[in-house]
């Protein structure tokens, strides 16, 4: 792990524009990424991780807002015109993205694609060279030279995820952003795939951002782990002491929701996601918390850092001396609503 | 009954939302079809004169007279005035397309879901009629098929309504019928299945309301297109008799010899009213596609601002 | 997997192969079509013209008193082996209608086609990827009221104003006199003949006749076209592989004309190529409007003289060109979108 965070992120807040009020799908986001780094995003559906994802590499849609700092080498890209944005993507910035089917033009070649992209970014290059890379990045993927001519239809799904985190690779970015790159996969092509990222801090020293629901590919693959909820990080740390001991109770939550061979009984999470138009006031996940306290509901919980390396989010780790007498009392509350819609 | 009009209820509900350039088109296409509908209806009235009438208060009118305080869109060569067949036209085209309209949906809708839900060689054959008639140039069609009940049952309003029903048919059967086939394999119509509803309940509240909602634009584009193939039909003198109603078609066909003369009246003001009402169908059949069809409905969303952090 | 050029020539010929029932279809349509007129052709065109006598004989001739099924057999061989027959009113021979007025409606359909689709994708890209703003809202418009015009209206209005007014342009036939007598109709084609011949005066006038009803049609035709191309651009524009593009920063411009223009292409061509019969029903409105020497005319003239044969003869022959466009519309299509070679 390298000295200056190669991304970061402060303040971060984007917000979407509805017909009503605007959903806020991350609100208040900080967060470093180093080269050479896997950083695992973790979190339920609609929790924000994917647009935190995207506004990295600035693929936001008409209809977002974004406020705060996503410094890329310490340079902030709000600041950055589109042509300037559009030059950092692929060769600085990439994303990989969840639906592997639909993301390559049916109408040309692989071979296309790759001298299309490599082109844009260095137009001077000759073919026999875009070719080597091409190919050499392929390669990397394991999928044949013979196969570089085809079209994408003549792909499995798996072998077009490789396509993409190759044609994401042949550029050498600086930081990588994968969005949810095998929830659409089966497991062992996922497996596969997630070989192929770990490897990445290794052999270039890429700094990986991998989004996912799925805690159990965090564990394999990443070093560093961030729990989001409701578009804030609870919780962030090494992967493996998070997930041995994990500090915020949503982290806790989570884990024993998932399931493995022993499992017995099925253990979820009362309640609903949180309305991200609305969310709930002060720490966003008290309504669900099982371990709730009177303060919980009153003032948003301090970031501390309970060890080196880890941060939460969550009264139960203090500071003391901010939670008002008598707040530390279990909250009281009805019956854990359940959502509007059934 | 519910069912049925819930998916009209909904589809009226997202046209009452819309905004933009769709809240436009629809308003303007409304307004011109409601005009044209207004005269269709209150021709008797509004009109100055019949569509055949020469005299009045026994004074025959004038030949191809220039417009004038009388005779505000000006005579034809038979001495009828122009304005008055302007709008006794509107009554005939409006006639056509409401009876075109209402055979093809009576007979093009239930084949489409009857064909689409049933499949198997029923489906098989009707598609081969149906595409076999959609390949056919359908100013053929309708012609031969014009001539041919001409000799039946005489060239009037109903022949030319059946005329365009014959090709525009194929037309709501084969949307009809492709939306059926992609509904029916919808979970909720698999559950109805397995919960022993007869066939023809699950077409009636499930498939029916589901497709209907792709009628109004396929009818409206089909209303433009009636009136371009009835104009077609008269002015090549397959269409309406020009004893029974006025048409505008067969005014512009009389008109083109008056062109030499740079007589431009009587040709003028029909075509404009061809180019009026085509027009305004046009713009609602559009205006109900921007707002209906998923694919390109576009809810213009403003950026919100993001008010500066308070430190809680 | 195949190599590419395999499985092109593959679904060449099995595209060919299945137009055959197609063509079939439509030919049996067309023979009960004319079959429902009351009585037959050969009394419809000469009936109360000649005795009962002279009737009967010509209607045996012809076959017109043989069963159903025995004239249906002899109707299909006909037109497969292109024996169509020779009209009763006027003794010309089907085929060389086709090849006099057919390639004039050929030519004017081409030219016309051409002119659509210059005007109608261009116009239509640029109303899809600047959505809503006044160039679409102008686009849009103005594909709207140029398909809401009649061609016969649009005709009247030539007349006016160049037959009275301007007189710059012919509004009517496909060549003056001395052209129509001097020129050698080798193909019939007269754009090709006249530069053939290396006559650039007479040339001039044939192009000089094509404007107006090329013009008038192919504005038409190309209202269709620019609601196609803007829909379809619309569509694409939100793909997937759009998407993925842009994240590996490819300008804008490209992401839309390399990509999303290209699919948008894919649905247009077939539906363009539709547009075609539209093109030949049409034509018959311009060639009575601009005196165009047709085929759409000489339906009209025979249809109005109650010649039966000749009507059969045209029709059918429109028939197995519709087919045959379908064909190479499913063959442009092949060439375009890989996906379809493998079926």
């Amino acid at each position: 792990m390298s000295g200056a965070a190669i991304l970061s992120l402060r303040g971060l807040r984007v917000w979407y524009g509805t017909e009503g009020d605007p959903v806020r799908a991350v609100d208040g986001v900080n967060l470093e990424l180093h080269s050479g780094q896997t950083l695992g995003l973790v979190g339920e559906s609609g929790c924000g991780k994917s647009t935190l994802g995207r506004s990295v590499v600035g693929l936001l849609p008409e209809a977002a807002a974004i406020a705060g700092e996503v410094s890329y080498e310490g340079r902030d890209l709000a600041g950055l015109s589109p042509k300037e944005m559009r030059a950092l993507r692929g060769p600085d910035l990439g994303l990989i993205f969840q639906e592997p089917m639909t993301r390559l033009d049916p109408l040309v070649t692989i071979e296309h694609h790759f001298r299309e992209t490599i082109r844009t970014h260095e137009p001077g290059i000759d073919r026999k060279e875009v070719r080597r890379r091409s190919l050499e990045a392929l390669a990397g993927m394991g999928i044949p030279p013979t196969r570089f001519e085809q079209y994408p239809h003549e792909f499995s799904g798996g072998m077009r995820q490789r396509i993409m985190i190759a044609l994401a690779l042949v550029l050498n970015p600086k930081v990588l952003v994968a969005d949810e790159p095998t929830t659409a996969l089966d497991v062992i092509v996922e497996a596969q795939i997630l070989g192929i990222l770990a490897d990445l801090r290794r052999n270039f020293d890429t700094a990986l951002l991998l989004i996912t629901h799925n805690l159990g590919i965090v564990a394999e693959a990443c070093d560093r782990v961030a729990v989001m909820y409701a578009g804030k990080i609870v919780e962030e740390g090494d992967a493996r002491d998070v997930f041995a001991k994990p500090a915020h109770p949503y982290t806790r939550e989570l884990l024993r929701s998932t399931i493995s061979l022993e499992t017995t009984g099925l253990h979820y999470i009362p309640g609903a996601p949180p309305n991200l138009i609305d969310p709930p006031p002060a720490c966003r996940f008290h309504p669900r918390c099982p371990s709730a306290m009177k303060v919980c509901a009153d003032i948003h919980p301090v970031e501390v850092a309970p060890s080196p390396g880890r941060r939460v989010s969550c009264w139960l780790h203090g500071p003391e001396g901010q939670i008002p007498p008598g707040g530390t009392a279990p909250l009281e509350r009805g019956e854990i609503a359940l959502a509007e819609e059934a | 009954m519910n069912r049925r009009l819930d998916g009209m209820r909904r589809m009226l509900a997202t046209v009452r939302q819309t905004k933009g350039v769709p809240k436009w088109m629809l308003y303007a296409g409304v307004g011109i079809v409601g005009l044209f509908v207004f005269l269709a209806i209150f021709a008797p009235i509004v009109a100055p004169y019949g569509f055949d009438q020469v005299t009045s208060g026994g004074v025959r009118f004038p030949k191809q007279a220039h417009p004038d305080s009388t005779h505000l869109f000006g005579t034809t060569v038979q001495s009828t005035d122009v304005l008055s067949r302007v709008i006794w036209g509107s009554r005939t085209a409006i006639e056509v397309v409401v009876l075109s309209l209402i055979f093809s949906l009576i007979i093009g809708v239930p084949l489409g879901l009857f064909s689409g839900y049933i499949g198997g060689k029923l489906d098989r054959v009707l598609v081969l009629i149906m595409d076999a008639l959609f390949a056919f140039p359908y100013l053929l069609l309708a012609i031969v098929i014009a001539f041919l009940l001409s000799d039946k049952i005489g060239q009037g309003i109903v022949t030319a309504a059946i005329a365009i029903t014959v090709v525009y048919v194929p037309q709501y059967f084969r949307v009809v019928r492709n939306h059926v086939i992609s509904v029916r394999e919808e979970t909720y119509v698999d559950a109805a299945r397995a919960l022993g509803a007869p066939r023809r309940t699950i077409i009636r509240r499930y498939v029916f309301a589901n497709v209907i909602q792709n009628v109004p634009v396929i009818a409206t584009l089909n209303a433009a297109d009636a009136i371009l193939t009835l104009a077609a039909l008269d002015f090549l003198g397959y269409g309406i008799q020009p004893t029974q109603a006025a048409e505008w078609g067969y005014d512009v066909s009389r008109a083109i010899d008056d062109a030499g003369a740079g007589i431009w009246w009587t040709g003028v003001w029909p075509g404009l009213a061809i180019v009026l009402l085509v027009t305004g169908f046009t713009l609602v059949g559009e205006g109900l596609n921007d707002v209906l069809n998923p694919i390109i409905r576009y809810r213009r969303i403003k950026r919100p601002e993001i008010p500066a952090e308070e430190t809680s | 997997m195949h190599g590419q050029g395999t499985s092109l020539r593959t679904y060449v010929l099995t595209r060919l192969a299945l137009a055959v029932p197609t063509v079939f279809v439509l030919l049996t349509l067309v023979f009960l079509l004319m079959r429902v007129a009351p009585g037959d052709p050969i009394s419809a065109a000469l009936g109360g013209h000649v005795s009962q006598q002279e009737l009967a004989k010509r209607r045996h001739a012809a076959g017109y008193d043989k069963p159903i099924l025995e004239q249906y057999a002899t109707y299909m061989g006909d037109a497969v082996t292109g024996n169509l027959g020779t009209t009763l009113t006027d003794h010309r021979s089907i085929g060389s209608i086709l090849s006099e007025n057919g390639t004039a409606t050929l030519e004017l359909s081409v030219i016309a086609f051409i002119i659509a689709l210059a005007v109608g994708i261009p116009v239509g890209v640029l109303a899809g990827r600047f959505r809503d703003t006044p160039i679409d809202v102008g686009g849009r418009l103005f594909g709207i009221v140029v398909y809401a015009a009649p061609v016969f209206f649009t005709g009247f209005l030539a007349q006016l104003l160049f037959g009275s007014a301007l007189g710059w342009l012919p509004t009517s036939g496909r060549v003056g006199p001395i052209t129509e007598f001097t020129l050698d109709k080798t193909t019939h084609i007269y754009l090709l003949d006249t530069v053939i011949a290396g006559d650039w005066s007479a040339f001039w006038d044939v192009v000089k006749h094509l404007i107006l009803p090329a013009v008038t049609l192919g504005l038409l035709i190309s209202g269709i076209i620019i609601r196609l191309v803007r829909v379809n651009l619309l569509q694409t524009m939100k793909g997937d592989y759009v998407e993925a593009a842009r994240a590996r920063g490819i300008s804008e411009r490209r992401v839309v004309m390399q990509h999303a223009f290209r699919n948008a292409l894919v649905p247009v061509v077939t539906v363009a190529g539709l547009q075609f019969a539209i093109l030949l029903g049409g034509a018959i409105l311009t060639e009575e409007t601009f005196n165009w020497p047709g085929i759409g005319g000489e339906l009209v003239r025979y249809l109005n003289n109650r010649d039966y044969i000749a009507v059969q003869g045209i029709i059918t022959v429109f028939a197995i060109a519709v087919v045959l466009i379908s064909v190479v519309i499913d063959l442009v299509n092949a060439f375009i979108d890989p996906r379809v070679r493998y079926g």
